[in-house]
């Protein structure tokens, strides 16, 4: 890639919003990503790899549970800080933002939520350092935005649970260490429970040739009569609003996140589009031009404010999991744009990998995927608003 | 070993500049401040100092409340404690005179500030800092080693190095050189959250009358752009270098 002279907008002085202790943190990642992450990421995009090397660094800028309380490893910071987190990191590239949601998210939160005492200081301490790296297991092979439909069930089988089935499209999972797995019990009810590598009957083939989010690995869990130590089922909390409340948490960041690769697009697009001569004139100085800045730095603004208050709320404990739905969709859909009309500012340079704005493009069609579908974010909201659920 | 290094809150270098209240006041409206990039130099030789020879480290700046940050930022990098003196950094002679009051309260052995700080380029404090206490003084260094109380002090001369012996205390004004790029340190979360229990000590300035006033800014004068000219055109070169650039 070529030299990352990425400078961020902030057009409304969105920073006075922000303490000095975020903003310290946040110019603390955005540094590192510069330093550590735009130097190899369209290497290892390209070869579709990994990036293990940077593990050390993410945990050194607190990407992983930085909500944890210090007891367990985490930096007890608020759910503000855990945004800028994300977004700087999603800046770089969603895969890597990808891990660090999944790792603080889905992996740590249940733990440190639902998790018994022991399980807390088993685990917290080592996914905060990024010694031991975690899967969440939701989405089945039949049963995607329909998780309660999930045919992953255990037996108890007196001293241990017998699991069986199979989880597709898990991040992180051909290289974790733990995964938390959502299965049902013989009465049909969803629980946690923690896997480890290397318990007999348990395997995780990696999932290729994807298009997108080539940076973060993406593979399968599969359970054949795995047998699972009783101290390893989640005791605080069963039933389908477990894993949703982790999805909460994790779509929240999503909602960050997606602003920081809007914003890496429209700066790239804005630095060419003055650079860039056509008929004598930057293409920076055509109406054209000007309207696809423009409405990209409007909605890049309006986003930040949106999801600024998302997480006032969210620290307060008042964040409804409607509202997020509205801040990951929206900020999804709106760096999606973005990123398209940005390539095309950039002509066909816009297709090659010296600049980030096509691996942000593909990125964000995972994105707008995962973690509820755009579809099922409106849906949500919808519900929200009327009273009337219309997912069936 | 007690370091003492100065800190400078500077505006980005990328920021766009302007001026307020009659060009005589600079617009901080919107600009992001950093830490004077000399002085990080200085303050991660600092750390060096500190993790291979246990030297104590306190960052110490002259500024408003607003420059706090920059010095919770050098906490954050691992100084031990900070100090900020509660004024308007008005030129390079006052800012000198209070840090010189700091030194003496302080009892430093080592200070260490920026050659310059990249928003005036006054370029006079470390100097006229080390003469208000008769301390020893060497600017634009590029390495520094200390053994007990003698000091060797590499310096970047026209087309060399210059190689110094002195005495602490000593005042250093540096720059790159005494580490590279790739050594700056990135605060990271653990430091972050050990400077939330580091001391900033507030003190007030010593009455001192700024001796100097900014009566004016200007900005230079944009760039104007190029003309090329075939090279087979000789007439309109002259033509343009006689009628428009008037300099023929
Ligand atoms: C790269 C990547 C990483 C992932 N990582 C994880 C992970 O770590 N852990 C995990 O558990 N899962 C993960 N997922 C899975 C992801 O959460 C699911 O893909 C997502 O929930 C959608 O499920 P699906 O792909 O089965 O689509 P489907 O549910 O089959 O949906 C297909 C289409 O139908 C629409 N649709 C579905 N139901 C309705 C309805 N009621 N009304 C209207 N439209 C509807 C959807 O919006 C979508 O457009 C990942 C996915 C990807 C791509």
């Amino acid at each position: 890639m070529a030299q990352d002279l990425y400078q961020a907008p902030d057009y409304y002085h969105l920073d006075d919003l922000l303490t000095d202790e975020h903003k310290l943190i946040r110019d603390a990642a955005r540094e590192w990503i510069k330093r550590e992450v735009t130097p190899i990421i369209e290497d290892v995009a390209q070869k579709a790899e990994f990036p293990k090397q940077i593990i050390d660094g993410l945990a050194k800028i607190g990407a992983f549970g930085s909500f944890i309380p210090e007891e367990y490893g985490g930096s007890g910071l608020d759910h503000i800080s855990y945004g800028i987190i994300m977004q700087e990191i999603e800046r770089g590239d969603s895969g890597v933002r990808s891990t660090a949601s999944v790792q603080s998210s889905l992996v740590m939160y249940p733990i440190w939520k639902f998790g018994s005492e022991e399980q807390k200081q088993k685990y917290l301490p080592k996914l905060a350092t990024g010694e031991l790296m975690g899967c969440f297991g939701l989405t089945e092979p039949n049963h995607g935005s329909n998780p309660g439909g999930m045919e992953t069930k255990y037996k108890d089988m007196g001293d241990h649970y017998l699991l069986n089935g199979a989880k597709l499209w898990i991040s992180n999972s051909p290289f974790a260490d733990i995964a938390v797995v959502w299965a049902k019990n013989e009465k049909g009810r969803v629980h946690g429970l923690i896997v480890e590598r290397g318990m007999k009957g348990f395997s995780t083939p990696e999932t290729h040739h994807k298009w997108s989010l080539r940076t973060s690995a993406t593979g399968e869990l599969i359970f054949d009569n795995v047998k699972i130590p009783k101290e390893n089922l989640l005791p605080g909390k069963s039933g389908l609003g477990a894993p949703l409340m982790c999805l909460d948490s994790a779509r929240y960041g999503i909602a960050w996140g997606a602003i920081g690769a809007a914003m890496d697009c429209y700066d790239a697009a804005l630095r060419y589009a003055k650079e860039r001569t056509q008929f004598g004139k930057p293409i920076a100085a055509f109406q054209l031009q000007q309207k696809k800045l423009t409405e990209m730095i409007t909605e890049i603004t309006k986003a930040q404010f949106l999801t600024w208050r998302l997480g006032v709320l969210r620290d307060e404990g008042r964040a409804t999991s409607a509202q997020i739905s509205m801040a990951k969709r929206n900020n999804v859909e709106m760096a999606l744009n973005i990123a398209r009309e940005s390539r095309q500012i950039l002509g066909a340079m816009g297709i090659t990998g010296d600049y980030s704005i096509m691996r942000h493009m593909m990125n964000l069609e995972s994105v707008i995927t995962y973690e509820g579908t755009h579809d099922i974010h409106l849906l949500i909201t919808g519900m929200d608003i009327t009273g009337i659920p219309a997912f069936v | 070993m007690k370091i003492l290094v100065c800190i400078s809150h500077v505006p980005d270098t990328t920021s766009k500049i302007n001026f307020t209240e009659d060009n005589t006041k600079f617009d901080s409206n919107g600009v992001q401040f950093v830490i004077n990039p000399h002085d990080e130099f200085v303050l991660t030789r600092a750390m060096w100092f500190k993790e291979k020879q246990g030297a104590s480290i306190t960052v110490v700046n002259v500024g408003n409340i607003s420059t706090e940050p920059t010095l919770r930022k050098a906490l954050a990098i691992g100084a031990d404690d900070a100090i900020r003196v509660n004024t308007e950094a008005t030129d390079g002679f006052y800012v000198a005179k209070q840090l010189a009051e700091v030194i003496k309260n302080g009892g430093y052995d080592l200070i260490m500030a920026g050659k310059e700080s990249m928003d005036y380029n006054g370029g006079m404090v470390p100097g006229m800092t080390a003469s208000i206490l008769d301390y020893n003084f060497v600017n634009a260094c590029i390495g520094i080693e200390i053994e007990g109380n003698k000091a060797t002090v590499t310096r970047d001369i026209d087309g060399g190095k210059e190689i110094l012996s002195t005495e602490l205390p000593l005042v250093i004004g540096g720059q790159k050189g005494l580490v590279e790029d790739k050594d700056l340190r990135i605060p990271n979360m653990r430091g972050i959250m050990m400077a939330r229990k580091k001391p900033l000590k507030v003190v007030e300035p010593v009455d001192f009358d700024p001796t100097t006033v900014i009566t004016d800014f200007e900005k230079p004068t944009p760039k104007s752009n190029c003309k090329i000219i075939d090279a087979d055109k000789v007439e309109e070169l002259v033509d343009l270098l006689h009628n428009e650039a008037k300099v023929i």
